[in-house]
């Protein structure tokens, strides 16, 4: 049962770091990023690229398989990805910007733009898994029966330090308040000589880190295949939504509890329906609380 | 000749079942501006309808066999695609549109999951099979038959189009034009929004389950794997390249597209080698998405743009 427990939180983290990508979309851009699983996807094939190119697999500290060369290829991972959102950004959403597209046509277009970069990863890498390292989750005993594989701890860890740097950096730093203030009122935010555009590029990069990070998490703990963000995006939808569309950390809590459930639901031998039940707890949700559980009242803008 | 004949005979009966979605879609997205990411999941839905009632009975299923007259089914379908875009619909027709977004993407991925896994009504992945297909054993010949499933269809379509053509041109249409383009003031205006979104809603849906449903009844097997999401992406680029808002831009735009889609299909396998297919394919997808997303950086009214109405 433990073992249901970490994999959810493990899993729980890769979507949440996701979710808070997509809720920094939402917020700040206003719109649902449907190409949000695909900006994960690339974060992992990029770290991939790397890990090859460097040649010398994802070396190991101690009992953990997360040596320095996963770590540098998460770094330059945050940074190609960043690159990549931007240069789309550039060439879609700002040109939708400055026409003062509806908000309907900004969704179209992410969905769009995700079955292209899925089908552009098909093209590149090629349709089948692939694998970071030969990588096998070892438990180790802690303390009596209670055994733990030392990389999902990793991974727990990594998920609270970024939560934790996301957290100052929306509320000490100067960018962080003002994409803040774009969030909560765009126009009042402007009236008071925010740059806009700074904002919009600054949420890119945030979400766009964030994602390369959970990417490369998931491709670590599972494996890459260019279908890995359209499983996730719908997981991610959910945990925005169970948590709060408004609320950045709602996005966080609510990927764990659609990883818990989800990790539930294995448990229960109903994996096959997995990306249902991330779904059907939404649904429960928008019924009972359509605002989510750490949500407000939106107002209609 | 003959050849050729039915070959042009077969790819517009397959264009019909992308007319109709594309025709479903326009009431939605084209006339009220609701964004439905579930076109495939209710096409599903109309798709198993028809496939369960009318089909045979099959050894391992314990649902099923009820060989109804092929019209029942296809009445059906309809119902059952509106059932399920009335249960969407109550949920998220209230909240930003954004919501409505992401649960029929939800729906059409739970359609899915529930087809491979309840394998005792749909046989999972294994589809089903042998489902009738209207004249096919009063005429024998494949070609008579497809030449009657052919004329079946240019009617639907006919009905389709002239219920919808009456059915936004009438008060009721321009209501849902006046949602689309300002909701509040319609809300002001008296009009109760939800109800008039919920009604487009379902009719969207109802007609995207009898596209799915003649599909069914054509093809004669169905398994989960007719109904990916590449289905709803192909369906928005129809329409929008033709012109939403515009019942005969829905038209163009499904012939236009599905054109250029069975083109690339016989280009691609005519010039790559069978060992690079994966990325053939892949290609194609691209290119139905760089079309999607170039028409609505650089025109997002399509072929046929809505006609503008300054007063009725």
């Amino acid at each position: 049962m433990i073992q249901y427990v970490v994999d959810g939180l493990v899993n729980g983290s890769i979507i949440a770091l996701g979710a808070v990508g997509l809720s920094i979309t939402y917020n700040v851009l206003r719109f649902a990023n449907f190409a949000q699983g695909e900006i994960l996807a690339i974060g992992a094939y990029m770290s991939m690229a790397l890990i090859v190119l460097m040649g010398v697999g994802i070396g190991s500290i101690g009992p953990v398989s997360f040596g320095w060369p996963l770590l540098v290829s998460i770094a330059f991972s945050i940074v190609l990805t960043s690159v990549t959102v931007l240069a789309v950004d550039w060439m879609l959403f700002r040109v939708l910007r400055r026409r003062s597209a509806s908000r309907i046509t900004f969704i179209i277009a992410a969905f769009g733009l995700s079955l292209i970069i899925r089908n552009v990863i098909t093209l590149v890498a090629g349709g089948d898994q692939m694998f970071l390292s030969f990588y096998i989750p070892k438990a180790i005993p802690v303390f009596g029966d209670f055994k733990v594989v030392p990389d999902d701890v990793v991974v727990l860890i990594i998920t609270a330090i970024c939560v934790v740097a996301l957290h100052s950096f929306l509320t000490s730093t100067t960018v962080g308040k003002k994409m803040r203030a774009v969030a909560e009122n765009p126009v009042l935010a402007m009236v008071n000589g925010i740059n806009v555009k700074s904002v919009i590029r600054w949420s890119w990069v945030i979400g766009a880190s964030l994602s390369a990070i959970a990417g490369t998490l998931h491709a670590h703990v599972t494996q890459l295949d260019p279908e890995m963000g359209f499983e996730l995006i719908l997981p991610m939808f959910a945990a925005l939504i169970v948590g709060g569309v408004t609320n950045v950390y709602g996005a966080v809590l609510g990927g764990f509890l659609i990883g818990l459930t989800e990790a539930f639901a294995v448990s229960m031998d109903l994996s096959a329906y997995r990306g249902a039940i991330a779904f059907s707890i939404m649904i429960v949700v928008l019924i009972l609380r359509p605002q989510g559980i750490m949500g407000e009242k939106e107002r209609d803008d | 000749m003959i050849d050729i004949l039915s070959f042009v005979i077969f790819f517009f009966i397959v264009c019909s079942f992308y007319i109709i979605s594309s025709l479903g879609l326009n009431i939605q997205y084209g006339f009220t501006g609701m964004f439905n990411v579930g076109i495939a999941g209710f096409f599903a839905v109309g798709a198993y309808t028809s496939a369960i009632l009318t089909g045979p009975d099959y050894a391992d299923t314990i649902f099923g066999g009820f060989g109804f007259p092929i019209i029942v089914g296809w009445v059906c379908a309809i119902i059952v695609s509106g059932i399920a875009g009335l249960l969407v619909g109550l949920i998220t027709l209230k909240l930003r549109e954004d919501f409505l977004a992401i649960s029929t993407f939800g729906i059409a991925i739970s359609i899915q999951l529930v087809a491979l896994n309840v394998e005792s009504v749909t046989r999972g992945p294994n589809g089903l099979y042998a489902l009738p297909k209207p004249f096919a054993h009063i005429l024998g010949s494949p070609f008579v038959s497809n030449v009657c499933y052919l004329i079946i269809c240019i009617v639907v379509i006919a009905m389709i189009y002239y219920a919808l053509e009456r059915a936004v041109k009438s008060p009721w249409g321009r209501v849902l034009r006046s949602i689309r383009e300002d909701e509040v003031a319609a809300e002001a205006l008296g009009k109760n929004v939800f109800m008039y979104r919920l009604q487009a809603f379902i009719l969207g849906c109802g007609i995207m389950g009898l596209a799915g449903a003649m599909y069914a009844n054509f093809v004669r097997f169905i398994s989960p794997q007719d109904f990916l999401p590449i289905f709803t992406i192909q369906v928005y680029v129809m329409l929008i390249v033709g012109g939403k808002g515009n019942n005969l831009g829905a038209i163009v735009g499904a012939i236009a597209i599905w054109t250029l889609w069975s083109a690339s299909d016989s280009l691609i396998n005519l010039i790559v080698a069978p060992d690079f297919q994966t990325q053939a394919a892949a290609l194609r997808i691209i290119m139905v998405g760089v079309v999607l997303v170039l028409m609505l950086v650089f025109k997002p009214s399509g072929i046929l743009p809505e006609k503008k109405h300054v007063s009725d």
